[in-house]
């Protein structure tokens, strides 16, 4: 079975966002991880792969040179080798320019399952790997917590407001990872050291045959903004039943949350 | 000369601080209270292969350098101390002396198993008579047959009770002192091996240290390793690279002791500021960092060297007296910036400022490591 994991490298959960001078995101000295999400992805595919011999993952990804160590991670974890379609001409990237340009680049690869992360922790759109079905017009389930496969379909459970969802479908298909799919294993020592020796592919676009010029941004972001930084508290003082009264007042006019 | 750690090494140390972190630190304060060996953790930790870091692939080890162990036991012991001992001494003492001085069988038979972790090792030199001075080893080894007898007792075991071998060296010929001495390799469960007291400890008390008694253990001739006589030889190289792990265990310990204390000067208000803006705690912060990091060079450098087989007695005696003298002075201003609450053990700090006292005492006292410098200094 040919499995591919489209993957992503996100900044840390817990890394502090700010802006440069020109209103970008400043990414200088921000740890970057392998998206949460994909992590899920990965460990399905790995799963799927021990419980399937002579499985491959392969694992693709679109960006900078950075995201090199992310893929390094997923292949020290146990996956195959990576493509990275990485380009200097491309600059701004939305939704549907990432998704087609990893259609163009795994439709030059044998697939039968592409895993991929239910949303990405930085821009959170969860429309990569849908639009990435359409692309390559394929069935898709998205935020699945279960995965089976047999023969040739596949039946994945999902969460649902109130229950739960089973749905089959056809080989090949797209399923996004929701949380609790399963708990994604630590890279061991031994996969870190095989990691280094596994092929990295990195594609430019004329690779895909495309150029940033062909590739239509549906959408563009015209500024970034922090979240206005959380004031200073209040304290009221007195007596218990006066600081009483005037909390209930303060929270009626000017919380105004009662 | 490059200051630079591979992509592998940061690979590694993230990967070794998420697992001690999630896995380790969470009954960390737990088990020292109960002395509770953390056999389950061992078991992990051998999965992701810490059990046998520099260990050649041909024997099921990971085939890294020195400095991929060095972040391994660093980083276990940034959170859990007796657990980075526990892989210390498996690795560093009960295997490397079959690693450096095994026949190809001995390696087959018994490096095999302990370079993936599924034997844990142990290594015995140290008796009631023989601490620093090993000529006074009294436990004693004949030859009868095809076979080795071996009389006595060792002190002061880690590892003991759970290991599955034991490296260990007794005295064949007392009038030939040092050079009377040979190693062997002792399974756990061979008749008459038995284990003794198990001490009960200040620091590291998760981490088992136990008494083994030898009464007339017959082993097979096959078991001598190395060659008769050359038992301390053995005793001294395997240490000459053990310090390295203590070394490490001891930044590990400074490591982590330093950001507790950081973390908690950034938070605790006193006369309206947090500790970090008075400058008196920034000082002793600064100074912890100064230590740590001349201390975090010399271990990388002494594991380079070992990495690169260049001498490594000398260097591994400096990092480790230099980092287990750290581990003490960064843990205890630790305790010192947290106050009443370090002295708690609702905090770790005093767990940190107990486990680093051993890094000074054990594979070699701070004073052994001066001697061990001095005689190379002065060699010349």
């Amino acid at each position: 079975m040919n499995i591919v994991v489209t993957l992503k490298q996100t900044f840390d959960t817990e890394a502090k966002i700010a802006l440069t001078s020109s209103g970008s995101i400043d990414d200088n000295g921000v740890k970057q991880v392998i998206n949460p999400y994909d992590e899920y992805a990965i460990e399905e595919a790995l799963k799927l792969k021990e419980a399937n011999e002579g499985s491959e993952v392969t694992l693709v990804s679109v960006g900078g040179a950075g995201t090199e160590s992310a893929i390094r991670t997923a292949l020290a974890m146990g996956a195959d080798q990576a493509v990275l379609v990485s380009d200097p001409t491309l600059e701004a990237v939305d939704e549907l320019v990432a998704a087609d340009i990893l259609a163009k680049a795994i439709a030059q690869i044998p697939y039968d399952i592409i895993l991929s992360g239910r949303i990405a922790v930085d821009d959170g759109s969860a429309q990569v790997a849908v639009r990435l079905a359409e692309a390559l017009g394929l069935p898709s389930v998205s935020s699945i917590q279960k995965l089976e496969i047999t023969g040739q379909s596949a039946v994945a459970t999902r969460d649902i407001d109130g229950g739960s969802e089973t749905i089959e479908v056809p080989l090949p298909a797209v399923f996004t990872a929701q949380k609790g799919l399963n708990e994604p294993r630590l890279p061991g020592m031994k996969g870190i050291m095989a990691a280094k020796k596994k092929e990295l592919k990195v594609l430019t676009l004329a690779d895909l045959e495309t150029s940033a010029a062909a590739l239509n941004a549906g959408s563009k972001v015209t500024s970034y903004s922090l979240p206005t930084p959380r004031s200073a508290g209040k304290i009221i003082s007195g007596e218990p039943a006066q600081q009483a009264a005037e909390l209930a007042k303060l929270l009626r006019e000017e919380a105004k949350v009662i | 000369m490059n200051f630079e750690l591979t992509e592998e090494h940061n690979m590694m140390r993230e990967m070794v601080r998420d697992f001690a972190e999630t896995e380790a630190g969470p009954g960390a304060e737990e088990r020292d209270e109960k002395e509770e060996f953390p056999l389950d953790l061992w078991k992990k930790a051998a999965e992701l292969g810490l059990a046998g870091v520099t260990f050649p692939e041909e024997y099921g080890g990971v085939g890294a350098d020195y400095i991929s162990y060095a972040i391994t036991v660093e980083e276990l012991s940034r959170v859990d101390p007796s657990l980075g001992v526990t892989v210390s001494a498996h690795a560093s003492l009960g295997s490397n002396p079959i690693n450096l001085f095994g026949t190809p069988e001995q390696k087959e038979k018994y490096l095999s198993k302990l370079a993936t972790g599924e034997h844990m090792g142990a290594f015995g030199l140290t008796e009631s008579m023989a601490g620093s001075d090993a000529s006074g080893t009294r436990t004693t080894a004949v030859r009868e047959g095809d076979e080795y007898i071996i009389n006595g007792s060792k002190i002061f075991i880690t590892n003991g009770y759970y290991a599955d071998t034991y490296v260990i060296t007794a005295q064949m010929d007392k009038s030939k002192g040092n050079k009377g001495i040979a190693a062997f390799i002792i399974e756990k469960g061979t008749p008459g091996f038995t284990f003794g007291k198990k001490e009960k400890k200040m620091g590291i008390r998760a981490s088992a240290t136990y008494e083994l008694v030898f009464e007339d253990v017959h082993i097979p001739k096959e078991n001598l390793l190395g060659e008769e006589g050359q038992g301390f030889k053995i005793a001294m190289v395997t240490l000459d690279y053990g310090r390295i792990g203590i070394a490490s265990q001891a930044l590990g310990i400074a490591q982590g002791a330093y950001e507790q204390a950081l973390k908690y000067s950034k938070e605790r208000v006193q006369f309206g500021q947090t500790l970090s803006q008075f400058q008196v705690t920034q000082f002793k912060l600064a100074d912890m960092e100064i230590q740590i990091e001349a201390a975090r060079n010399l271990v990388y450098k002494a594991a380079y060297l070992a990495g690169e087989h260049q001498p490594v007695s000398k260097a591994a005696a400096i990092a480790k007296v230099f980092a287990a003298e750290t581990a003490n002075k960064v843990a205890t201003e630790a305790v010192q910036i947290l106050g009443g609450y370090g002295y708690t053990r609702d905090y770790p700090a005093e767990r940190f400022m107990r486990d680093a006292k051993i890094t000074e005492i054990y594979e070699g006292t701070s004073e052994i490591q001066r001697i061990v410098i001095a005689s190379h200094i002065l060699k010349d």
